[in-house]
């Protein structure tokens, strides 16, 4: 059984990541990341060890962020959050911003196939097992979601983003 | 070659790199006819690149407490925290990973530990007729003696799947107190030493990191032993061998 909490644990800094991308703000992130963790770890016996964790572990976030999203009545502003570390560089946090309030301008399902796949460098297959969709729907959503982003980073005045460090 | 027509997939999965060699060779002479596509492709790598250097530091942030605490909370038995620590190091990278997780109640005196360690390091890896007083040929008795010495059953730990094996060890006194050293030796003669030192009372920590000089260490305490792997190796490289020792120790 504990060998399934390391496993656990290794996934941490992806659902992080993912949570933080997904709802465009530390501390709900860590609220989503800690929720999934509880949740896990006190089903760990559901697991299926010849199954691979991570899908379940964001399979489990991911039905969180939706009940979540569905208790909340307002949606929480996505952009600037004071609470990201002062170390950052002023580029790479301008970077983050301009991310955070394109993606915070997708629509969910979208945002999330395209977080999945481009960031977390999941499979089609485990993506669209995590959202709980067919994979033709996963492929149309993350291109749908990807057009999105082009055009929010692209037009509109604001600059495209030109260099990634 | 399939010839088939490219679709918005095929688009997708150019992007995402996941299309076979020959597939991808056939998407990439259709978009060579077709500039506008062509830049399309070329901005969504962009995107995702984008994607991937704003958010990727994410993982690389030490653990919240309060996430931490969720595995304390499961009862996970302290025998297994450090390999968990180990786990967490692993992916970690940043050098205060796990630091901020595990305390740092042992971390003035583990600093000059590794500060001697690693003096000790440099001492010995240079000699070339005497570097270990007793050879790997007679490791039965080399780590016996040595756990004798310390108090503790030692072990030298098999690292040959990462390329280095055993040249001997050697006694060593540490702030007055018995020390073990273990060198490794790879094929190009690149040397890397294991330290071991008693610290009883002391209850387990992550991995962690340390460099004086170009030399890198991991240390670590386990049941009330402080190790620390030593070289002058890329941290990744290191880290490895450092994962490998922990493993092979683990194993009884």
């Amino acid at each position: 059984m504990s060998g399934v909490r390391a496993l656990i644990l290794e996934q941490v800094p992806a659902l992080r990541r993912y949570a933080r991308a997904l709802t465009g703000d530390r501390e709900r992130a860590d609220d989503l990341v800690q929720d999934t963790l509880a949740r896990s770890l006190s089903r760990i016996h559901l697991w299926r060890p010849a199954a691979s964790i991570r899908p379940w572990l964001f399979t489990i976030m991911h039905n969180l962020f939706l009940n979540e999203r569905r208790r909340a009545s307002r949606t929480v502003p996505l952009g600037a959050d004071p609470a990201e570390p002062a170390a950052d560089r002023a580029d790479s946090r301008a970077l983050l911003d301009d991310l955070d309030r394109a993606l915070g301008q997708l629509a969910e399902d979208q945002r999330a196939a395209v977080l999945l796949v481009g960031v977390e460098e999941m499979s089609y297959d485990d993506a669209a097992k995590v959202l709980g969709i067919p994979i033709g729907t996963l492929m149309s959503r993350l291109s749908r979601g990807r057009e999105q982003l082009r055009r929010l980073l692209d037009g509109d005045g604001r600059p495209r983003i030109r260099r990634v460090k | 070659m399939s010839g088939a027509p490219v679709s918005e997939s095929d688009v997708q999965a150019l992007v995402d790199g996941r299309l076979a060699p020959a597939r991808a060779a056939e998407v990439e002479a259709w978009l060579a006819e077709r500039p506008e596509e062509a830049a399309r492709v070329a901005a969504l790598r962009q995107d995702r690149d984008a994607l991937r250097a704003a958010y990727g530091p994410i993982a690389a942030e030490p653990l919240p407490p309060r996430l931490a605490a969720e595995f304390a909370r499961a009862g996970t038995p302290p025998w297994r925290r450090a390999a968990a620590a180990a786990a967490i190091f692993a992916l970690g990278g940043a050098a205060g990973w796990a630091a901020g997780y595990f305390g740092h109640g042992h971390d003035p005196e583990r600093r000059d530990v590794i500060r001697e360690a690693i003096g000790a390091h440099r001492v010995f890896i240079p000699e070339v007729r005497h570097p270990v007083e007793v050879a790997a040929s007679e490791e039965a008795h080399l780590v016996a003696w040595l756990s004798k010495k310390l108090g503790h059953a030692l072990k030298a730990p098999d690292l040959s799947a990462q390329g280095f094996r055993l040249v001997g060890g050697r006694l060593l006194s540490d702030n007055g107190r018995p020390a073990a050293l273990f060198m490794y030796e790879n094929s190009a003669g690149l040397r890397i030493t294991i330290h071991c030192v008693a610290e009883p009372g002391a209850s387990e920590t992550a991995f962690r990191y340390r460099e004086i000089d170009g030399v890198a260490a991991f240390y670590w305490i386990d049941e009330h032993l402080a190790y620390a792997v030593i070289g002058k190796l890329q941290r990744d490289r290191l880290l490895e061998i450092a994962r490998a020792t922990y493993a092979a120790l683990e194993k009884k």
